[in-house]
């Protein structure tokens, strides 16, 4: 799984980091990033909840790494 | 062809945590339908979920009240549409650098962090409501002065002047004259001119928003003044109402719905899940504008550049496709991705603080009075009419 976040999009609504915690956080500007190891999704089912509740899709999940 | 009927928009809601009755129909229509403003012009209703979180994310979908043929919802918004606001009146780019300055104060490690605050806050309320009750009025002995005092904390704004913000805050979404939401928008600049002058001159800056704001981007130029006072208001003003109207209703729907507060007594882990039912269920910002500045497909017709769109939150959170059984209030469902704090790049900006807020709040009242109850007939309690945000007016109630 390859987790793919468009800080450009990014408004910081924190909603990755509030579906899946152990996979996303906020950095000190508030911009989406992942979580120490979390690079590759560490398998958690929320990471497409995640995905699905970013509010200007900021976030793509595929399935290999790129 | 037969003219598909058209609702008019706004309307009253019949039971406060339901949306009203004449939007009834819209449901079969879904997900667009045709409507008509307080002024005889007709605008777009979007209705179903899926295309609600498309054209809330289109950037042909304008939200800068200010430009000629922004649809409005009553008089009085019409009234003070040229008057300059922040974040949700603007579009992107401007809307971009504002919302970029605003992100590290509301996100969601600053809402955990801010948890200890807010309990307190609520602990220290409830404490003053219970020495002087029974009974209590709960919108000004609980559910307004929460979200104000945790506000002011956060932005740095005295909460001994609530009096005054609350007071303006209320004219300026209710009115009921154009005239007031003028007056009371010309009251807040003023207020906020002063205590910018004041926080200008303090040496050592506070911790609130508003102080950095004052020391950094005023002092080096990155923002003008008049846009500061514009972001102080919708931060204060959205800061506060919003949230009390929540927990003043919240609390109404949970007295009305005993077997699911039952459930939430018995195990308080479910609260995080039910303040997003309850968001979707209350959908208390209901009747999001835009204007289409480009025709735009949408379920199978087009919306022409220049046509008024707007969102009806409660219609568009009780879709059957996403939420089976919409009208029941279930702890069970998943009840996110609801657009009760909207989407798109206009998504609330404080929805982190807004929920560690509700949950804190919903859950110590009623740890703390086990035999809370209406104390008026529940027909007879009033509520906010359907051209504002959805709340109680009053709440009498005893325990």
């Amino acid at each position: 799984m390859h987790i793919d976040i468009d800080k450009d999009l990014c408004i910081g609504a924190g909603q990755c980091a509030l579906a899946a915690p152990d996979v996303f956080t906020q950095d000190d500007d508030g911009f989406s990033t992942l979580q120490p190891g979390g690079e590759d999704g560490t398998g958690d089912p929320m990471v497409r909840e995640a995905a699905r509740a970013c509010p200007v899709g900021a976030i793509t999940v595929s399935e290999t790494a790129g | 062809m037969t003219e598909p009927h058209t609702v008019a928009f706004p309307q009253d809601r019949t039971c406060p945590y339901h949306p009203p009755a004449a939007y009834d129909p819209l449901r079969d229509e879904r997900p667009l339908s045709r409507i008509t403003l307080y002024d005889g012009r007709p605008a777009w209703l979007v209705t179903g979920h899926a295309l609600a979180r498309t054209l809330l994310a289109d950037p042909r979908l304008s939200t800068d009240r200010t430009r000629p043929g922004f649809p409005a919802p009553t008089a009085r918004f019409e009234a003070v549409r040229n008057r300059r606001t922040a974040l949700l009146g603007v579009d992107d780019p401007e809307h971009r650098v504002q919302r970029r300055m605003m992100v590290p104060s509301f996100t969601l490690k600053r809402a955990v962090e801010l948890r200890p605050e807010i309990q307190r806050i609520v602990d220290e309320r409830l404490d003053a409501m219970i020495a002087q009750g029974p009974p209590a009025e709960l919108v000004s002995a609980f559910a307004l002065p929460v979200p104000s005092m945790v506000i002011c904390a956060l932005l740095g704004v005295p909460y001994a002047d609530h009096d005054f913000f609350e007071a303006q805050s209320r004219r300026l979404l209710r009115g009921p004259k154009a005239a007031d939401i003028e007056d009371a928008r010309d009251q807040l600049e003023a207020y906020f001119h002063e205590l910018i002058d004041r926080k200008e001159k303090q040496r050592d800056p506070g911790d609130g928003v508003l102080d950095q704001l004052v020391h950094e981007q005023l002092r080096e130029g990155t923002m003008d003044r008049p846009e500061l006072i514009a972001l102080a208001i919708i931060l204060l003003v959205a800061g506060h109402e919003t949230t009390a109207n929540m927990i003043s209703l919240g609390t109404f729907t949970l007295l009305q719905h005993p077997d699911r507060l039952a459930e939430l007594r018995a195990d308080p882990t479910l609260m995080p899940a039910a303040v997003e039912e309850l968001m979707r269920m209350l959908s208390i910002a209901d009747g999001l504008l835009r204007l289409a500045l480009e025709d735009i497909d949408a379920a199978g017709t087009t919306i022409r550049a220049g046509d008024g769109v707007l969102f009806s939150t409660s219609v568009i959170n009780r879709d059957e496709a996403v939420y089976p059984a919409p009208d029941t209030l279930d702890w069970t469902r998943s009840a996110r991705h609801h657009v009760a704090f909207g989407f798109g790049i206009h998504q609330c900006l404080g929805q982190n603080l807004a929920r560690a807020e509700m949950e804190i709040a919903l859950r110590a009242l009623f740890d703390r009075l086990p035999a809370l109850r209406l104390a008026a007939p529940p027909d007879e309690i009033p509520f906010k009419p359907g051209d504002t945000i959805q709340g109680m007016l009053e709440l009498p109630v005893t325990w």
